[in-house]
């Protein structure tokens, strides 16, 4: 396999030399990155959001591929799951959309009652000249709610500026609510968005251990919730790659301190509730008993179902390919509890330090890379021979069609694979695909057979 | 029911946008690599719709526009990214497609495509369309892109023996069907576009950088000596087709039909194949029509009276339209995002007496169809997977039929066309039909 030239530094094999990889650039032109935009990483955070109205102002398209397409699930309204386009057409291209947005914005708060509206700006709004903030502005004050633009025209630079525009759209509405009955021990949770109902089982770990959840930023979220997040003691922050600006924001403005945490794996899940335990020690006598309890307990319940699936799966072959490196990092280390190793991991936004992490977490000969695309993960699926892929709808086919064992991490999920219960459903998934019947079927199998018959 | 006022945004759309439609289309000439001009997550949001759907791979190329790009224009991304990809992928052709924003900002793209040079001795062409997203759907898109093919690939000179298909956004399934159809008759057809193969392929223990199958380019070329153009779709332009061009251009004589779905839109089509040819239907599809008949009296007190909602591709619609008015469904609301101005006439012409009580809306989308819907009182939906959660909110069964299929498998494999399509279109209705009546019964019938 070639791989292109301006690429050949952001894949990188482990071995005796230091981490050499390039990353958090423009993806090359041509080379079909699984990247997506701006708007995308905008779109992603926001989504969750369940009592506001998400109004893409653009043509078409941009609202139409992001409709109801996740699995991040509300108790409550359901607003998030519809889809609202300016669809704009080559006359307003021409005159300008600002009309067409406010009208439709008005509109749509008449119809739906939204506690808030989020407008995502699409590539070309801003060539044309629109002035989004203006109309937000006018909106907003005749209907009373919070109206607010998000800058996420897609060219602007990549999915992670997209996460970013949207922590400064959140930005906008922490600190407007009341703080009312908050108390000491309270967190917020950012940075899940409830795929398959993954925050509520998050949520309830810590309320067992008597820490009050204020707001989880976005998963299940509510507008009002958000506005009063400023009154928790601590952030807690998974998937860095999209709200750590926030926390970041809610550090510096407001001086409320985050901890980096995963909710994937036994190790990570059990490590996010340890700290957190240890962080309101001082304040919450009790607390890290707590926790070792309700985790002892937890452990109980999925280890020895767990370990089942590990007989069946230890020294299989694994490669890992997603959104955020954080991800990745819990990936390897939940794979490994399940017996398998990681011969290939890559993520489209990581960060050198993220990659960093991930050299010293893998064994040697693993191949990281970054910003990668179909020609060379095939490439390196066969050169590996996994039994299994995890990544997104984007990666499937590419497994699937050499006869590769697949996970779905990403956002469509319908399974929750966070928490200790989520592990359970983790190894359930890995072993579905990699112990089917059908790979015996297919033309890789088959080889696979012939040689296991020679030797 | 009171009346709504227009929306200013669209809701739910039942349209996609025209780069799609251009991606598809190139999926079906052989060789051929699609490439979005335009920012990376036009590619990747169609890539995951597609894949979604077909459940193939879908590599699309793209440029990649970055704030520079934007004030500087997409030179260098374009002729960057046309390397890269005839270096990875090898193609044959290289399809460039635009979006909204090399349009809005007013990119020659076909000047700078005059201006790329591949380098060696390649063999390498490129087709240029233009589809912007604010300009019609990804069915506009499709068909523009059918037509650039055509107008930038095909040459004149002694007409030969063969006939243009132009079928339209038809799936895999419908492409195989049409392919034995001509085959059966004897008639040398090339088919535009033909992504049978490439959107529907087998497992391999390669990935193939471009999936085989698709029309050739050559095929396309000869495309401007074929004897006639046999174009399906009532509801495409009169001027501006594919097939309209080769008329204009190499005189090669256009007859346009209906998507043959249904009895009498196929008959339509058979007939159209037998006069081309001089040969009689094949035995093999005359009894298949027997049989489809035969099926009709058995069941036609299932299906009689039934109301139907329609929506989706606007030839699709009025393919459908035309099968369920001659079952005895009523259609009550045909619909489509897509906007034409020639839905109406289209149905008005297949549906006979049905017609009169048929509600036709172009550039609707799902929100204004469930809106409307509950004044209808239909017994069920027929059309895409997008129309979920209209059925879901009515309590009415969904039909999935055409592009895209999301929540079930085998979108590509749903047979439409001719006798055989029909055959199982009717089997669906009258099955689906009879669970609906068994499940809401109190008694249970085993035994209908």
């Amino acid at each position: 396999m070639s791989i292109l030239e301006e690429r050949k530094l952001q894949v990188y094999r482990k071995g005796a030399e230091p981490l050499q990889l390039d990353c958090n650039k423009q993806s090359v032109a041509g080379s079909v990155s699984q990247r997506a935009c701006v708007f995308c990483g905008s779109r992603v955070v926001l989504y969750p959001i369940a009592d506001a109205l998400h109004v893409v102002h653009g043509p078409l398209g941009c609202a139409s591929y992001t409709w109801d397409i996740r699995g991040a699930l509300s108790s409550g309204p359901q607003l998030h799951r519809l889809s609202f386009s300016t669809d704009l057409r080559e006359m307003d291209v021409i005159q300008g959309g600002e009309k067409k947005l406010a009208k439709a914005l008005s509109q749509l708060i008449d119809q739906y009652h939204p506690k808030a509206a989020f407008v995502y700006s699409t590539c070309i709004v801003g060539v044309i000249g629109d002035d989004v903030e203006a109309v937000c502005r006018q909106v907003s004050a005749a209907k009373g709610i919070p109206v607010l633009p998000v800058h996420s025209e897609g060219f602007r630079g990549t999915k992670r500026d997209g996460y970013r525009a949207a922590c400064e759209a959140l930005l906008q509405l922490v600190g407007t609510g009341s703080t009312e009955g908050i108390g000491p021990v309270s967190v917020n949770i950012l940075g899940d968005f409830n795929l398959a109902g993954e925050v509520w089982m998050i949520r309830d770990y810590f309320e067992k251990m008597g820490v009050q959840v204020v707001a989880t930023i976005t998963g299940d979220g509510r507008v009002d919730d958000i506005r009063r997040a400023h009154g928790a003691a601590l952030n807690l922050v998974q998937c860095s790659g999209s709200m750590t600006h926030l926390a970041k924001q809610l550090q510096e403005k407001r001086g409320i301190p985050f901890k980096r945490v995963s909710y994937f794996g036994i190790e990570d899940m059990a490590q996010a509730l340890y700290d957190t335990a240890e962080f309101f020690a001082p304040r919450c006598p009790g607390i890290v008993e707590k926790t070792a309890e309700l985790v002892s307990q937890e452990l109980a319940v999925v280890m020895p179902q767990i370990a089942l699936y590990r007989r069946k799966l230890e020294g299989r072959k694994a490669a890992v390919y997603v959104g955020g490196a954080f991800k990745a990092f819990s990936l390897v280390r939940a794979l490994r509890q399940l017996g398998m190793s990681t011969l290939m991991v890559g993520s489209q936004t990581g960060l050198r330090e993220d990659y960093e992490e991930l050299r010293d977490l893998c064994d040697e000969g693993t191949i990281i890379v970054d910003d990668s695309n179909p020609l060379e993960l095939s490439a390196f699926l066969q050169e590996k021979e996994v039994d299994l892929f995890i990544g997104g709808v984007k990666e499937r086919p590419i497994a699937y069609k050499l006869g590769v064992g697949f996970c779905d991490h990403n956002h469509e999920r319908k399974q929750p694979l966070a928490g200790f219960l989520g592990m359970l459903n983790f190894a359930r998934e890995v072993y579905n695909t990699v112990a089917s019947p059908v790979w015996k079927l297919t033309p890789r199998g088959r080889k696979r057979e012939m040689a296991r018959e020679l030797s | 029911m009171t009346a709504i006022e227009p929306q200013a945004a669209t809701r739910n759309a039942c349209k996609l946008c025209a780069p799609l439609g251009a991606c598809m289309a190139l999926r079906g000439v052989e060789g051929a690599a699609p490439f979005l001009h335009g920012s990376q997550g036009c590619a990747t949001y169609i890539r995951r719709y597609l894949i979604s759907h077909f459940r193939e791979p879908v590599d699309i190329a793209v440029s990649g526009f970055s704030e520079a790009t934007t004030v500087f224009g997409g030179r260098d991304n374009l002729h960057s990214g046309l390397k890269n990809v005839a270096r990875q992928y090898h193609p044959e052709l290289i399809g460039i497609a635009t979006t909204c924003l090399p349009e809005t900002i007013g990119e020659d793209v076909g000047f700078l495509l005059h201006e790329f040079d591949p380098g060696g001795d390649s063999e390498l062409r490129l087709v240029h369309v233009s589809t912007p997203s604010y300009r019609g759907t990804h069915v506009d898109g499709f068909h523009a892109t059918i037509r650039a093919l055509v107008e930038q690939l095909a040459d004149g000179g002694t007409a030969g023996e063969h006939v243009n298909v132009f079928p339209g956004m038809v799936s895999p399934a419908d492409l195989r069907y049409l392919k034995e159809v001509f085959a059966d008759f004897g008639l040398e057809a090339t088919l535009l576009p033909d992504y049978s193969e490439t959107l529907d392929g087998p497992q391999l223990d390669e990935y193939q950088k471009i999936p085989a199958g698709g029309t050739p380019v050559e095929k396309v070329r000869g495309m401007g000596r074929a004897r006639a153009s046999l174009e399906l779709g009532r509801t495409l332009a009169e001027s501006g087709t594919a097939a309209a061009f080769l008329d204009s251009q190499f005189d090669v004589p256009r007859r346009k039909l209906g998507w043959p779905i249904g009895v009498l839109e196929s008959d339509r089509f058979f007939a159209a194949l037998a006069e081309l040819t001089g040969r009689p239907t094949p035995e093999k599809h005359v009894k298949e029509r027997g049989r489809l008949v035969d099926s009709y009296v058995d069941a036609h007190k299932y299906v009689f009276g039934r109301r139907a909602i329609v929506y989706g591709e606007e030839d699709l619609v009025v393919g459908l339209t035309a099968f369920l008015a001659e079952i005895g469904v009523q259609p009550v609301l045909c619909a489509s995002g897509g906007e034409s101005g020639r839905l109406k006439e289209a149905v008005t012409a297949v549906a006979g007496d049905a017609a009169d009580d048929i509600v036709v809306r172009e550039g609707m989308d799902f929100a204004t169809m469930g809106e409307v819907a509950r004044g209808l009182a239909p017994d069920f939906l027929i059309g895409s997977s997008k129309g979920y959660s209209v059925s879901r909110d009515l309590d009415i069964p969904l039909i999935r039929v055409g592009f895209p299929i999301h929540d079930r498998i085998g979108g590509q494999r749903i047979l439409h066309l001719g006798y055989r399509g029909a055959q199982q279109l009717f089997d669906a209705v009258t099955n689906t039909l009879l669970a609906r009546a068994q499940d809401g019964s109190p008694v249970g019938y085993s035994y209908l």
